[in-house]
């Protein structure tokens, strides 16, 4: 619709997810209309994201360095592992500032008909890890959802050989709910 | 915006934006439907855990210009508990709604295909027979019902009376030695039966079938499905057997 270089910068904008062609449309004006340093700040920033953002070798978190700043981090008890699907899952269990283990992230759920299976994420390096004897305890704070579920009983099973002290993150009825609200 | 309501088994969803989700459910009335339920992924919304993958439902839609939007849902069975609780029968329940989803197209009623993913989830879930076996089971009906019905006793070519000891998938099962087409498998004449079985749903007969045949059959079910849509069904290759 637009010629040259807009085009391609609407059409970059529309690859991203949850973008579609409108917000696409209105990043780039938006973009256009921008004061250079600004752009070229951003423009620094997806650069340097990609040349500098790796994933942790102990955990797979995101991380700058070999290790990420929770696992070079000595204070944190490496007694306990928490095991969750993404990366954006450690931020949010680090906002509620009661966990003070370790993480691992597992790259994704399984979920056979997206074709990932239990040798796609990184069990066995989660298995690697408790291998040491450190660990005492493994919580699985896998998404509640059918597939989360399916891992977490996948995981328990596989662990359970181990003996360590497998937990589940707890889950029930909200406060705040009145019974009258609640649907079968 | 028109309403309506049907019965309908949810076989997977997509995340769309932020916080919505596709879902795309076989409906006893409506056939294949895909709609977007809004909210959903909160955890404030009130039916997202209604309409997880192998969950039965009452649904209430209002049709949209490209895809319906789900306003109410009623839990009918909750499958999902038990089978995700399970990880044999969760490999084996994906391959069933995966393989429901290839074999149901949008807007065509599909009551049949309805009732028997339904049905092989309930079995799946209840437990009560081998997942491995419910999923062989519910492969081969629901072939039947889209029309490649298998024949594991008589020739499928000429349709001369057995026991025939070769099995061609091409020619759809059994066949003769007349008719027997080079490359032909020679199953043992056990598997045919187990297979004849699931089919018929003898289950006194496929209960007490052996690993070895159970192993050998699943084989030829799963090489007959992808014969016939032509592609593989991903889910099959992580379905764990007993």
């Amino acid at each position: 619709m637009y010629e040259g270089i807009v085009q391609d910068l609407i059409d970059e904008l529309g690859r991203l997810p949850g973008i579609g062609p409108k917000s696409a449309q209105r990043i780039a004006f938006h973009l256009v209309q921008t004061d250079p340093a600004d752009v070229a700040r951003l423009s620094q920033i997806l650069a340097d994201v990609k040349d500098k953002i790796r994933f942790c070798d102990l955990c797979g978190n995101v991380a700058e360095a070999p290790r990420c700043r929770i696992c070079g981090d000595s204070r944190r008890d490496s007694s306990a592992i928490c095991v969750v699907e993404e990366p954006k899952d450690v931020a949010a269990v680090e906002r509620t500032r009661e966990f003070r283990g370790l993480y691992h992230v597992l790259g994704g759920a399984i979920s056979p008909m997206d074709g990932i299976g239990p040798e796609d994420l990184r069990i066995r390096e989660l298995l690697s890890r408790l291998a040491d004897g450190g660990v005492t305890e493994v919580i699985i704070a896998t998404d509640p959802n059918i597939s989360g579920e399916a891992t977490a009983t996948y995981l328990t099973r596989t662990l359970a050989p181990l003996g360590l002290r497998v937990t589940r993150l707890a889950s029930g009825l909200p406060v705040g709910v009145t019974w009258n609200t609640l649907m079968r | 915006m028109p309403l309506y309501r049907d019965e309908a088994v949810v076989l997977r969803t997509h995340k769309l934006g932020e916080a919505d989700r596709i879902i795309t459910a076989l409906t006893r009335g409506r056939g294949k439907i895909r709609t977007v339920a809004k909210g959903v992924r909160r955890t404030s919304s009130r039916f997202g855990a209604r309409l997880e993958p192998f969950m039965v439902v009452d649904l209430q839609c209002y049709e949209g210009r490209n895809l319906d939007t789900v306003t109410q849902a009623e839990t009918l069975a909750p499958h999902g508990d038990a089978i995700c609780r399970d990880y044999t029968a969760y490999t084996a329940a994906t391959a069933v709604v995966e393989t429901c989803d290839r074999l149901t197209e949008e807007g065509e009623p599909a009551t049949q295909q309805f009732l028997l993913v339904s049905g092989a989830l309930a079995a799946i879930a209840a437990g009560e027979h081998d997942a491995g076996l419910v999923l062989d089971a519910y492969l081969l009906r629901a072939l039947s019902v889209a029309g490649w019905a298998p024949s594991f006793l008589d020739c499928a070519k000429c349709g001369a009376p057995g026991p025939h000891r070769a099995f061609n998938v091409a020619a759809g099962g059994t066949v003769c030695p007349i008719c027997r087409p080079p490359g032909s498998a020679a199953p043992a004449p056990e598997t045919l039966v187990l297979l004849a079985a699931l089919l018929s749903g003898d289950w006194v007969i496929a209960d007490g079938s052996d690993p070895i045949q159970r192993r050998e059959g699943s084989g030829l079910v799963a090489a007959f499905l992808q014969w016939h849509l032509e592609r593989g069904v991903r889910s099959l290759r992580h379905v764990e057997r007993a």
